[in-house]
């Protein structure tokens, strides 16, 4: 897909020197831009990173999130009714890129499309991001992105799902850059009792169609579902879990903390699946 | 993707001229398309796949046109309102295509059974669909009663309670009505809602999209299960005047009634195409449905289209007092037909909509929807032009869609007028439209 384009990927790069170091996978954290405010989840950002997630997913907020559940919809409400803007997350992305971890945005592709798709990449790069995820984009429909990821720099993270097809699956992961995202379960985000049985083979799946890496969202909520999925995955992604850590806290500071404590614990679920680098 | 053999000789327009009755999905223009999760894509190839595989298959449109017959009640009258009509311009003659008379009040009848005959091909169990005021909801739970197959209605919260007999209506025909609790807690979020449905259960599950929106192939199929009304009114209108019409006039919520209507004269380029879209209390009041005044292409609920859109991509409320209207975004192939000049499209105000409801009314002894009203009020507000129309000094005739009949609008109406003391029951931000 990309043809002669030679693209350094950010997240690549960054789970590679994780698998050949420690011989783990990635923690990818996901919180909503806005949420509780723009400075808060900022700072919750922050937070994460130093608490121990590997790469940041920095969602969006939307009107009509159809690949979430309750828990993220009412955080996009939240930073919705308080004025967040699609510009306030380039600025969020500038000010936690130095940190440490690669920051990936998670946008519905409407919010892009107004932007301008180039412009949206290009401010995006000079941001620091490392790229986007985009549930509601599937390549068919992405000529514009994956031209203006490769002008820029900028990993394109698509997703499969248990219901792709072994041709939809080839041809997301030639489109991919980064990884692909592997949808665990038919289904939006949110916590579940177990991750799929569906995922493992989906990953399995999706290497044999010929993706380098490929990393499992969807349902992953708690440090024992983070070591199972690292131990086939090359990343454990968790958004609902740590986004009702901030939800349900009484204060800001208890929001944090109790944050904090839920990303120290499913950074352990990982690290405790580490094996010998292939 | 195949041809269209129920029509010979059309060709796909996508390769290069043709027909534009015969345009195909996923694309018009540079509208439409499939902006959904990956999870959906099979589904959507599946249904593209078995619709056009029906579409060959003899067996499935006697079928649907034995229901029609039978269930439906078709083919809808043709009915001349001359007493209307002089209130549209002098010498005008104006034919209402009488889909208000269809069992469940409107079109929205063609597009249920088609597509749930096709759930019964694919043996999915399980129907989902939105609604907001009612009917679209009705119309399924209808289709899902006649053909044994379970059914979920997706209703904002708001649009339960304001329009709890269309909820005892859908539950009397055996369907679940889920509130949504979420975002607007009206259609827009309906819709969210039933789409997260139908990521988790697409393997059992059908989503009985109601209008001429979303992903790829529901534009194209819904307007062909709608293009009999077309059809129809055309033959109809041959057989009474010997003449096509001069102008065809449509109201345009997601827009499925009008593509029905526009369908079979869209290569008859000396037939005038109108569409009229909720003005609200008007474009300058911010309070409208008028997506080709007020909006801009974007992408919302699966389709790349004109939409009421912020600075920053996010949706807009829309409003209307047709809740049928009421919908930030219109279907994709109407947005191309704006583009390429082949039809009009043009706002109708609230009180222009509700005047023209009256007036037929009284002048002809038809309550129509709300909605409906709107091409009537288009019909009054294009009247005007109408001795430009033709130079051979015949009339002008004008052909309106009634694309539905105004039973659930009386108490909308009777509030309106000041019949009744009441709050009108659909007067909201947001209510019906698929």
């Amino acid at each position: 897909m990309t043809g002669s384009v030679v693209v350094r990927s950010q997240v690549g790069e960054r789970l590679d020197k994780l698998r050949a170091d420690e011989g783990r996978a990635a923690l990818i954290g996901y919180l909503p831009v806005g949420f509780p405010t723009v400075a808060g989840s900022v700072e919750a950002v922050d937070t994460m990173v130093d608490a121990g997630v590997d790469i940041v997913e920095l969602g969006v907020p939307y009107t009509d999130p159809v690949m979430d559940g309750p828990v993220i919809q009412r955080a996009a409400d939240i930073a919705l009714a308080g004025g967040a803007r699609v510009r306030d997350t380039i600025s969020a992305v500038e000010k936690v890129s130095g940190r440490g971890a690669p920051v990936l945005v998670m946008t519905y592709w409407n919010l892009v499309l107004r932007y301008g798709v180039d412009a949206f990449a290009r401010d995006l790069a000079a941001a620091g991001g490392a790229g986007l995820i985009t549930p509601d984009l599937i390549p068919d429909e992405g000529a514009d992105w994956i031209a203006a990821s490769d002008a820029h720099g900028l990993d394109r993270v698509f997703l499969v799902a248990p219901s792709s097809t072994p041709e939809r699956l080839a041809s997301t992961a030639a489109a991919s850059r980064g990884f692909v995202y592997a949808a665990s379960t038919m289904g939006v985000t949110g916590e579940r009792a177990t991750v799929g049985s569906r995922a493992e083979e989906l990953v399995a799946h999706t290497r044999a169609a010929g993706a380098e890496r490929v990393c499992v969202g969807l349902g992953v909520s708690r440090p024992e579902q983070a070591t199972q999925v690292a131990g086939y995955a090359d990343g454990v992604i968790v958004g609902s879990a740590l986004v009702r850590t901030l939800l349900d806290a009484e204060s800001a500071s208890a929001g944090l903390d109790s944050l904090a404590r839920l990303t120290a614990d499913l950074a352990a679920g990982v690290a405790s699946a580490a094996r010998v680098a292939p | 993707m195949s041809g269209r053999p129920d029509v010979p000789g059309m060709r796909d327009i996508r390769s290069g001229g043709g027909p534009l009755a015969a345009h195909l999905g996923p694309y018009f223009g540079d509208f439409g398309g499939r902006f959904v999760p990956e999870a959906l894509i099979a589904a959507l190839d599946e249904i593209d796949t078995e619709y056009h595989k029906a579409l060959t298959d003899p067996a499935f449109g006697k079928e649907l046109a034995r229901l029609h017959r039978t269930y439906t009640g078709r083919p809808s009258p043709l009915t001349e309102v001359p007493r209307f009509a002089r209130h549209v311009g002098e010498g005008v003659r104006v034919f209402l295509k009488r889909e208000d008379l269809n069992h469940t009040g409107s079109h929205k009848i063609n597009n249920v059974l088609g597509q749930a005959l096709l759930v019964k091909r694919m043996g999915k169990t399980r129907l989902i669909a939105e609604t907001g005021a009612g009917q679209h909801g009705v119309a399924t739970a209808t289709a899902a009663a006649l053909m044994d197959l379970e059914c979920v209605i997706y209703m904002g919260e708001e649009d339960t309670r304001r329009q709890a007999l269309n909820v005892a209506r859908m539950e009397l025909l055996g369907a679940t009505v889920v509130p949504v609790t979420i975002g607007t807690r009206t259609l827009k979020d309906a819709i969210n809602e039933a789409l997260r449905d139908w990521v988790a259960n697409v393997e059992t599950t059908h989503y009985l999209l109601g209008t001429v929106t979303g992903p790829h192939p529901f534009p194209e199929m819904v307007r062909d299960f709608h293009r009999v009304i077309g059809e129809e009114a055309r033959a109809q209108l041959l057989d009474e005047i010997g003449r096509l019409p001069d102008a065809v006039a449509a109201c345009v919520g997601g827009g499925s009634n009008a593509m029905g209507i526009f369908n079979a004269f869209l290569d008859d380029p000396d037939v005038r195409l109108f569409g009229f879209e909720a003005g609200g209390e008007g474009i300058e009041s911010g309070r409208h449905s008028a997506r080709f005044r007020g909006g801009a292409p974007g992408v919302l609920h699966g389709a790349k289209s004109y939409l009421l859109q912020d600075e920053d991509g996010q949706t807009l409320p829309s409003h209307s007092v047709s809740a049928g209207l009421d919908y930030p975004s219109v279907g994709p192939e109407h947005a191309w037909l704006h583009d390429i000049g082949r039809a009009d499209y043009r706002p109708v105000t609230d009180v222009e909509a509700m005047d023209a409801f009256r007036l037929l009314c009284r002048t002809e002894g038809i309550i129509p929807a709300i909605e409906s009203a709107h091409a009537l009020a288009g019909a009054i507000q294009v009247g005007r032009e109408a001795s430009a129309w033709r130079e051979d000094g015949q009339e002008p005739v004008l052909l309106v869609n009634l694309s539905g009949r105004g039973d659930k609008d009386v108490a909308t109406a009777a509030a309106w007028f000041g019949l009744i003391e009441d709050e009108p029951v659909v007067l909201a931000d947001e209510g019906e439209q698929l």
